[in-house]
């Protein structure tokens, strides 16, 4: 039954890292850039939940809606105003850039909301769930994170492979200057990744903060991290590989934290990124590219 | 000639500034115009700039992007502590020895560390490198945040469980997991720091002038063309990675020895990435861009110490205007207007004044 339950636990938690891990890889697959702010926008997501629901009043929902909505806003002015000047520059200029924008929002939310960890409320008061007469007790807010996540990852699919605009994502991911001859207006389509990217990262926050009820200005950058190396791990640019990566990171995680240590396990997880990116250099559903001379 | 004389003038001048900068700060300090809390920032200054010339060495000369810099900082940070507690307990009292001891076991150590991580690292390229290099710093601090280390008359004794499993006798405890190491000599001054400085300046320059430096730049412009030219791709890069991590290494033993207490999550992927921003700003492959940027913004949260409050969300301000201000076309059209004019005035003298840019030298 242990090993169930961290099973189980471990898709949870890798879920979030999956849909954490959808906004890096759709960023990168179409503006080629890793976008280290990423992780600071699920704290602004939770922070505006948080807000809204302890300060505000409103619904749980409603708290919900609103963080998805001011972090798809947020994404878009970000995009806006500091990534669309460098859309030519060197990668490392717009990675600095991305640092500078995290910095930007950890401090911004240092000032506001002040240093002082929030206790976050789970958003979800729904009974846990308890299987074979008891002995397999599964919370609310696992089931909820997993069945979210799989949503979610259906719903992408279903756009980028059906939709207009999912086409278009996917002609400027696999050539901008071709997809600009086609018509397709590569500006708006970017500014649309990071909306959607920033609006899931805003979904990740909510749930990873009913998981992990700490709420700090320094919450997101760890999971960030964790969900950028899963992004990798399934190979960056393909979305199934984020999910993929995020769910197996972790399942790693929580089975390294119950059977190896708790200070190991991070360490362990990185470890097994190496490896796996030693045997397969490109992700584990990554294109390898051959160079062309 | 010409280009051998240029080399050699930039050479020249990034050794006067480094050496001008020392002897301003001493003339300051003599007549009592820096803080207090400045004179604290000056050893910090000397290890940042150490470290953003030798992660130069990786990410502008040779093309790859280490984000896990902090970790070797942190081996030769940790490595130079053992080492000197060791000394000290050994009898050895000479602040100089043990200083110069420990940063050269240090450099040792964090250069065998890089070697053995750039092995593998080096199989992979781009963004994968980078994701590797993070996850090596991550998995060298979550380490040791589990080393407990403490030397007693029977030797050095290690654990990975708790620190009263080292199995002491009235022995000392040097590294205490996530506690870290504590009761360090603070030995490091500023003298050391520039001497520290300076040779890693030296080394880098030689390096990156030599034979073997000329192999790194090619294989950083071009792969295949260098390989197909004979150099061996591998051996370069793994050279340029683990002369940058014992440089790194050094640093950080220079660093630890300017606090009493230093902890493994002090060196986090925060501080690699602060150190890369220090190359980026500076210019890649510019050794001089990298000693200005380190110092300047490792004063600049210092000198904003007035508005307490909104100096790191100004930090972020500069640096995300810094990165796109030169790429908004009002600035580019302003830059243009300004060149023009004075391509017109030198236009007689015929001096290709505009060609200047601040690329740096290659």
């Amino acid at each position: 039954m242990e090993i169930l339950t961290n099973l189980i636990n471990g898709m949870s938690l890798g879920s979030v890292y999956a849909i954490i891990a959808l906004g890096y890889t759709m960023v990168y697959g179409i503006a080629k850039m890793l976008n280290f702010a990423h992780g600071d926008v699920i704290m602004v997501g939770a922070y505006i939940c948080f807000c809204a629901i302890s300060y505000l009043g409103l619904p749980a929902i409603a708290g919900v809606i609103l963080s998805v909505v001011g972090c798809t806003v947020l994404g878009i002015v970000v995009e806006r105003l500091a990534y669309k000047p460098l859309r030519d520059a060197p990668s490392l200029n717009v990675l600095i850039t991305a640092i500078g924008v995290s910095y930007f929002l950890q401090n911004a939310a240092l000032l506001i909301m002040g240093s002082d960890p929030k206790s976050f409320s789970s958003i979800i008061s729904l009974p846990a769930l308890r299987l074979f007469d008891g002995q397999l007790v599964i919370s609310a807010t696992t089931v909820l994170t997993i069945v979210v996540c799989v949503v979610i990852m259906v719903a992408l699919t279903l756009f980028t492979t059906k939709t207009k605009m999912g086409k278009a994502m996917r002609a400027c991911s696999e050539d901008r200057g071709a997809a600009t001859l086609m018509g397709i207006n590569v500006n708006s389509t970017i500014s649309m990744v990071f909306a959607i990217g920033s609006g899931l990262a805003a979904i990740a926050g909510v749930l990873l903060c009913s998981a992990y009820p700490t709420l700090m200005p320094t919450t997101g950058s760890m999971p960030g991290i964790k969900a950028f190396t899963a992004a990798v791990l399934g190979g960056i640019g393909s979305i199934p590989g984020a999910a993929l990566g995020g769910v197996l990171l972790g399942i790693i995680e929580i089975f390294a934290r119950a059977y190896i240590g708790t200070q190991l396990a991070d360490a362990v997880v990185f470890a097994v990124l190496i490896v796996m990116l030693l045997i397969k250099p490109a992700g584990l559903l990554g294109k390898n590219v051959s160079e062309k001379v | 000639m010409k280009k051998l004389s240029k080399t050699l003038r930039s050479t020249l001048s990034t050794y006067a500034l480094i050496i001008i900068a020392f002897i301003v700060v001493q003339v300051l300090m003599g007549a009592d115009l820096i803080s207090n809390s400045l004179q604290g920032q000056l050893v910090p200054i000397c290890a940042y700039v150490c470290l953003a010339v030798s992660l130069n060495l990786v990410v502008g000369i040779s093309g790859e992007l280490s984000l896990g810099h902090a970790g070797f900082m942190s081996v030769g940070a940790f490595t130079g502590v053992i080492v000197a507690a060791c000394l000290a307990r050994a009898g050895v009292e000479a602040e100089l020895v043990l200083f110069v001891v420990s940063a050269v076991a240090g450099a040792l150590v964090a250069g065998i560390v890089g070697l053995l991580v750039g092995i593998p690292v080096m199989r992979l390229r781009g963004d994968y490198l980078a994701i590797v290099t993070l996850a090596f710093g991550e998995i060298i601090k979550n380490l040791l945040n589990n080393f407990y280390i403490g030397v007693d008359n029977a030797g050095l004794h290690f654990s990975m469980q708790n620190s009263s499993s080292l199995g002491m006798e009235q022995g000392t405890i040097i590294v205490n997991g996530p506690q870290g190491a504590v009761g360090i000599d603070k030995i490091s001054t500023f003298v050391g720091g520039v001497v520290l400085v300076l040779i890693t300046v030296a080394v880098v320059l030689n390096l990156m002038h030599s034979r073997s430096g000329r192999a790194i730049m090619a294989v950083r412009d071009n792969r295949i063309a260098a390989e197909s030219v004979g150099i061996n791709v591998t051996k370069y890069r793994l050279m340029a990675f683990a002369v940058a991590s014992a440089l790194a290494g050094a640093a950080g033993v220079l660093y630890a020895m300017n606090y009493s207490t230093i902890i493994p999550s002090q060196f986090d992927f925060n501080t690699s990435i602060l150190i890369l921003v220090y190359v980026v700003l500076g210019g890649m492959g510019n050794i001089r861009g990298s000693i200005i940027a380190a110092a300047f913004l490792t004063v600049l949260p210092e000198l904003l110490r007035a508005i307490n409050d909104y100096r790191m969300l100004i930090y972020a301000v500069v640096l995300i205007l810094v990165m796109v201000v030169p790429n908004l076309k009002a600035y580019q059209r302003l830059v243009d207007m300004v060149r023009v004019r004075i391509l017109k005035r030198d236009a007689a003298e015929q001096a290709p004044a505009a060609a200047e840019g601040g690329e740096g030298h290659e």
